[in-house]
């Protein structure tokens, strides 16, 4: 057959860009349940723009594959296309650009939701600290105050993972530090990051939350939880050998379970 | 713009075996050097992907005969998760500056810019023989870490400090191994600028009577569009690579904060930002993709053209598209930091160039697919590439939308959506562009033809086999499947594994359809049937000249250019379906 390897082509990208459409259609793999009061709108326009995306993906390669298998025919002939490079240009202009400026501008409000506006002022107040290869957490126990940090008093060896210093600092004496995250659900909560060593990252999936930790700067996150449930938290910044195995859990609980617990963890200090 | 038509003789013939092949001043030769380290790097790094995707889908397991490679990075044969980390860093840092950026641009740019444009050779010939060889000596460097006693680096090819900065005390693979990198990569700065210097000169400087700069076909117009953008990407990180060492030999402190404790001892360092190192390095980061993918797009445009038998609906459109890619590519380096801790209000100012970059590289693809409409195609493996190349494009390229958006990049950054997405727009479109290339001049450059059949044998493994390779790496990113790690021990990951598994079997597979390519390769240069001197009815100045040419190009003789680039199924005197740049004949209709 004349004009076969390019016929071949044709058919080979129609099957190429179904076959890798259809596990996005099929759902096959899929962002967990959201369980943050703010995900539905990262959702939405992962959504969005996997619709737009999708449509923009499978027509480029469709008429890809129309072109070439009618200009592979034998008795092609040479032709213009109709209305020239000046109405794709316009079309180019018009539709992607207005396409790309509202997904843009849409993109934004679930941005500004967990970063253009602060913690409100009643959040549950948590620092973490990230290292390699672990997370601590920090709560500021009954009176409310996290005590200073002193690097140099870091030492693993003796469970003092922030470099707290009790002996002189009051408001570290009922500092509650644990290595897994425990809050409360439909209560805000204003997550204090810092790191010990070098760049790590908090990613929870099912929070919708991706924050990096960056050495010598004081960074945080808020965000609020609305199942009870356990998570992972996995380090997403290369940090080091143990990178891979660099994770800590996320136990999202009633406010009642979340009061006892604390109460367990301050009589475990 | 008028063209620039002083005739420069640059230098003599050759007169020594060592003048002639190694340190030769001879742009083709060079051009051919080029090709070869990119050759050497891409099957090494290919190898190092293969161990790493043999050990993501069985961390526990032996691959035969790794000890020999590093008795520490694997006992027992058994890779540990530093040695997983190196081997990672180092397939990064090969692919994208001795692969993607020699390949396109300085191989294919050094042998092929000069005969386009009418010169006889580049600008400053010795200049060129020393980009050349910096280049080697960074390509030494790098290679050098796989034998330095703690292993080569583990912190990728962004070195994302303090990792990458504060020494050994952080793991291993980050003293000597992180140092040579450093240093790799400062010499591969060097090496590209003068390369980029040179090629802006060429261009502006060195074209024949006649080839005004709208005359120039586009692989030219892209390499110079690409010297551009590399003229001022490896300005930034040349000092960057610097600082970075100085950092870790000196006991300098500029990407490096006070109080940092790690393996429980206070570093010795004050003042300095972490996030300075990224913001250098994705200002270099970021034009380093269009500085891969433009040359791929010009040797595609030319090689579509030639295939299709008439121009692409607008010469002009395309330049221009080429260049919006060029200028806006310096505004968006922040879409690599949404989630860094920058200012999240400059997330703004990052996510609508990047929105807006689509447009360019949309009205591109409407070009090419246009063009294609009404075309006579005649396949050869180099066009099967280039077609390859436009559907690749497209898949890589729409994923960059997700991406785009910090609300989205929340939940993707960091994830195998982003190693899926940079993998087919950048690596492997580009590649397609090699291909596409190598199998079009292969031809000019030696003298012989290479097999069409083993070569569109290669086309099909790696066409389908980058798709199994690389679309599944969207699906994992998808699920939350984090890039760099070692192994996938998370509950939400252990899941994925059988998609891992697909993907390695699928890379083996496709990496081994390579070794067609390096066979037909080797094999054409010797066997393969002599070439005429235009085997593929072409247009432009390469053609025009003996294959493979003489030293000076041109025999001697100054080119004269009478025509725009593309004269495709015209009516010239000569009866035949184009007429060559270089032919005084007249046309009744010209293509613009």
């Amino acid at each position: 057959m004349r004009g076969g390897m390019g016929k071949t082509f044709a058919i080979v990208v129609v099957i190429l860009a179904i076959a890798s459409a259809v596990p996005i259609v099929r759902h096959t793999w899929t962002p967990p349940v959201d369980i943050s009061t703010h995900g539905h709108l990262i959702d939405a326009q992962l959504n969005d723009t996997m619709v737009e995306v999708g449509i923009s993906f499978l027509a480029a390669q469709f008429v890809l594959a129309l072109f070439v298998w009618m200009s592979s025919a034998p008795n092609s002939k040479i032709k213009s296309f109709p209305g020239g490079a000046k109405g794709l240009v316009i079309a180019a202009l018009v539709l992607v650009g207005s396409e790309v400026i509202a997904l843009g501008a849409f993109g934004q409000k679930a941005w500004a939701e967990v970063y253009f506006r602060p913690a409100v002022p009643d959040a549950v107040q948590i620092q973490t600290q990230a290292g390699q290869f672990a997370f601590y957490f920090r709560y500021p126990g009954p009176d409310g105050k996290f005590g200073p940090l002193h690097p140099d008093k870091i030492d693993e060896g003796n469970q003092n993972f922030f470099g707290l210093d009790p002996a002189n600092d009051v408001d570290s004496r009922d500092d509650i530090v644990t290595g897994e995250l425990a809050i409360p659900i439909h209560r805000e909560v204003h997550l204090m990051m810092h790191a010990k060593d070098v760049g790590h990252s908090f990613y929870v999936r099912e929070l919708r939350i991706q924050q990096d930790f960056v050495p010598g700067l004081d960074l945080s996150v808020h965000f609020t939880a609305t199942q009870i449930g356990r998570y992972e938290i996995v380090c997403t910044q290369l940090c080091g050998l143990g990178h891979y195995n660099m994770k800590a859990y996320l136990n999202t609980l009633s406010q009642e379970d979340y009061d006892k617990w604390l109460k367990d963890k301050a009589a475990q200090q | 713009m008028a063209e620039a038509s002083a005739h420069v003789v640059q230098h003599g013939p050759p007169t020594t075996f060592l003048r002639k092949y190694v340190f030769s001043v001879d742009h083709k030769v060079i051009g051919k050097q080029y090709y070869g380290l990119a050759l050497v790097a891409v099957f090494v790094g290919m190898f190092l992907s293969w161990l790493m995707r043999l050990h993501l889908i069985n961390p526990n397991g032996k691959i035969w005969g790794l000890h020999y490679l590093s008795a520490v990075g694997a006992p027992g044969d058994v890779m540990t998760p530093e040695y997983y980390l190196s081997l990672l860093t180092m397939h990064g840092t090969l692919m994208v500056f001795f692969v993607l950026t020699n390949a396109p641009f300085a191989a294919f740019g050094n042998y092929f810019l000069p005969i386009q444009i009418g010169a006889e050779d580049m600008a400053f010939p010795r200049f060129n023989m020393m980009s050349f060889w910096t280049t080697f000596l960074a390509f030494c460097f790098l290679i050098s870490a796989f034998f330095v006693p703690d292993g080569p680096p583990i912190s990728g090819w962004t070195a994302y400090a303090p990792l990458s900065a504060v020494g050994s005390d952080a793991g291993p693979g980050l003293g000597m191994g992180q140092t040579l990198w450093g240093l790799s990569i400062f010499t591969f700065c060097i090496g590209s600028l003068l390369g980029a210097l040179n090629f802006i000169a060429t261009t502006l400087d060195l074209r024949a009577k006649g080839m005004t700069l709208s005359r120039m076909p586009i692989p030219s117009w892209a390499w110079f569009i690409t010297s551009c953008i590399a003229l001022l990407a490896f300005a930034v990180l040349l000092p960057a690579c610097l600082l970075l060492i100085l950092d870790r030999v000196a006991g300098t402190s500029f990407f490096i904060p006070a109080g940092l404790v790690i393996s429980d001892k206070l570093q010795p360092h004050a003042g300095g930002s972490p996030l300075l190192w990224q913001h250098l390095f994705w200002f270099f980061g970021h034009p380093e993709v269009y500085i891969a993918i433009l040359p791929s797009m010009g040797i595609v445009s030319h090689i579509l053209i030639n295939s299709m038998r008439k121009p692409l609906l607008s010469h002009k459109v395309v330049i221009n598209c080429m260049i919006a890619i060029g200028f806006l590519s310096y505004m968006v380096w922040g879409h690599h930091m949404f989630v860094s801790g920058m200012n999240p209000y400059s997330s703004l100012e990052f996510t609508f160039p990047t929105l807006i970059i689509t447009i360019p590289a949309t009205i591109l693809t409407l070009i090419w697919l246009a063009s294609l409409y009404g075309a006579k195609l005649r396949i050869t493996t180099a066009s099967l590439f280039a077609l390859g190349f436009i559907s690749m494009f497209v898949s890589g390229g729409v994923s960059g939308l997700f991406l785009a958006q910090p609300s989205i990049d929340i939940y993707l950054h960091a994830t195998y959506f982003v190693v899926g997405h940079f993998h087919m727009v950048m690596g492997v479109a580009s590649l397609f562009g090699v291909f596409a290339g190598t199998y079009f001049w292969f031809p000019k450059m030696t003298g012989h033809m290479m097999s069409e059949t083993l070569g569109k044998i290669h086309f099909w493994i790696t066409f389908v086999g980058a798709y199994c390779i690389f679309m599944p790496f969207h699906y994992l990113g998808l699920a939350g499947n984090v890039r760099r790690y070692s192994a996938f021990t998370d509950d939400f990951l252990i899941p994925l594994i059988p998609v891992h598994k697909f993907i390695t079997y699928a890379a083996i597979l496709t990496g081994l359809g390579q070794m067609i390519f390096l066979y037909n390769l080797i094999h054409s240069r010797f066997k393969g049937a002599p070439a005429p001197d235009n085997p593929w009815d072409c247009t432009s100045l390469e053609w025009s000249v003996p294959s493979p040419p003489p030293w000076d190009n041109f025999g001697g003789k100054h080119p004269v250019v009478y025509h725009d680039p593309y004269q495709y199924s015209v009516k010239g005197e000569s009866g035949k379906d184009f007429v060559m740049q270089t032919s005084p004949e007249r046309v009744a209709e010209p293509n613009a």
